[in-house]
């Protein structure tokens, strides 16, 4: 089988899973809806401060969202060690990546389109005449962390406290897409918005990068 | 194997010698610099030290690298030692260097971007060794840590340069800068002495905690073979 064919079953695979269980959904949807209330209390911003502070409560809640969704992605395949018989498949490893990344990459997008207007009413700031730049933003910023997410998930799912180890090998290899991903967004919030092309560079650098190394290390991730 | 740990031993007398000697001449060779009097004395050993964690890091991303390609458990061990060394390094530059940022900045941190790298090499490097730490069977951790080194490594200069475009408050590059900076030469002697001192440390460092990584395997294996000849009395008892 070709790689998109392969990937693409794969990648059908894991939407089936979440479709039919709906873990993830759910548990990111309450997740979504309660950090956008906790951090209006722990902020109470007016009109201008909250348009100061909202790229990066955005960028913040996406990343603690993220890390629970990705922690399932090769937990899952623990209970009947279906990972096996995956392996088993006359398929590249880098297939099965690339399918479970895409996976992650969607459920993160549908958070994503739940998030941005529940914050964007709870914090009275309007996304809609900059809706198709933040959308470019968040799409490279999200792809970042569905790559390196993907990886570390497979990396960390025999480890001993995999839920507490995660996020510590995540978030500090991520700065540099909180950064960008932040400073991008920020730039698009102020009253006269503008694309800022070196920090939507860097973000599509980093997307590069990361997933070109995964396509290298593919066959040591996905091996017993 | 003893005529080489005679060298080693020789090895050692020799940094603390050349260490110590840069000790000396850093205060006592060394002039004070123009504006910033006898502060500046710091920048010897942050420079030297931060040099040597960099290297260090280096090395352990190419530990990293052979250890995917040839599945050679030295490759991890030299991978682990080069991260413990660079990481120790990184701490001290940190905090030397923060010294020195409360006499001239007026502040003991502040996010410029060289700070903030050294920051993130640091985080990084910490969930590198507790992410070995959580896997305990010696092949696999040595896999998934090699690919993590190889991750952590690839995203140290685009932590660099995204946190470059904020803003810069660290001192500009004075070796090889402009025209009109520069070191005096006693200082460039003093500064080479000490580089030279801190490299032969780290060297030093790497291989004990390299043989450290060694024995710890070698401990391994016996306490496995003991195990293994252990099991037969045990089975032998319970016929009798």
């Amino acid at each position: 089988m070709n790689l998109p064919r392969s990937a693409g079953a794969v990648l059908a695979k894991e939407l089936r899973i979440e479709l039919r269980t709906r873990d993830l959904t759910h548990t990111v949807l309450f997740f979504v809806l309660m950090v956008a209330g906790l951090f209006s209390f722990a902020f109470s911003p007016t009109a201008d401060e909250s348009r100061r502070i909202l790229p990066g409560l955005i960028w913040m809640a996406f990343f603690f969202a993220g890390t629970l969704m990705l922690q399932l992605c090769f937990v899952r395949e623990q209970a009947n060690d279906t990972l096996a018989a995956l392996r088993l498949a006359p398929i590249d490893p880098f297939a099965i990546l690339l399918g479970k990344l895409l996976a992650n990459f969607l459920f993160l997008a549908a958070a994503e389109i739940v998030f941005v207007p529940v914050f964007s009413v709870f914090y009275n700031v309007s996304v809609l005449p900059v809706l198709g730049r933040l959308i470019l933003v968040l799409f490279l910023g999200t792809f970042g962390l569905a790559v390196v997410g993907t990886v570390f998930s497979a990396m960390t799912a025999q480890a001993r406290m995999r839920e507490l180890l995660l996020p510590m090998l995540l978030l500090p290899v991520l700065a540099p897409v909180l950064i960008a991903g932040v400073e991008a967004t920020g730039e698009l919030l102020v009253p006269h918005p503008s694309l800022a092309r070196e920090w939507v560079s860097m973000l599509a650098g980093f997307d590069v990068i990361f997933l070109t190394a995964t396509w290298l290390l593919s066959g040591f991730l996905v091996e017993e | 194997m003893k005529g080489k740990e005679g060298t080693w031993r020789l090895a050692w007398l020799a940094t603390a010698i050349v260490l110590g000697l840069a000790g000396y001449a850093i205060f006592f060779v060394a002039p004070p610099e123009l504006r910033q009097g006898n502060v500046y004395r710091i920048f010897f050993f942050h420079v030297a030290i931060a040099w040597g964690a960099f290297l260090a890091f280096f090395i352990s991303f190419f530990g990293c690298i052979g250890y995917l390609a040839s599945r050679q458990q030295e490759w991890d061990w030299l991978a682990v030692s080069t991260a413990e060394v660079g990481l120790a390094f990184t701490t001290i530059t940190l905090i030397i260097g923060s010294i020195w940022g409360k006499e001239i900045w007026g502040v003991w941190w502040t996010w410029d971007p060289r700070l903030t790298t050294a920051f993130f090499l640091e985080l990084l490097y910490i969930s590198y060794l507790m992410l070995r730490v959580m896997i305990v069977e010696p092949d696999r951790r040595a896999m998934v840590s090699g690919v993590f080194g190889i991750f952590a490594f690839l995203d140290v200069p685009l932590c660099y340069f995204s946190i470059v475009w904020w803003r810069t408050l660290h001192p500009q590059p004075i070796i090889g800068g402009a025209p009109g900076t520069g070191l005096d030469p006693r200082m460039w002697y003093v500064f080479l002495f000490v580089l030279v001192g801190i490299t032969a440390l780290m060297v030093v460092m790497i291989r004990e905690r390299y043989r450290l990584e060694a024995l710890r395997r070698q401990v391994g294996v016996l306490a496995a073979e003991l195990e293994e000849r252990a099991a037969p009395d045990e089975s032998k008892g319970v016929t009798a």
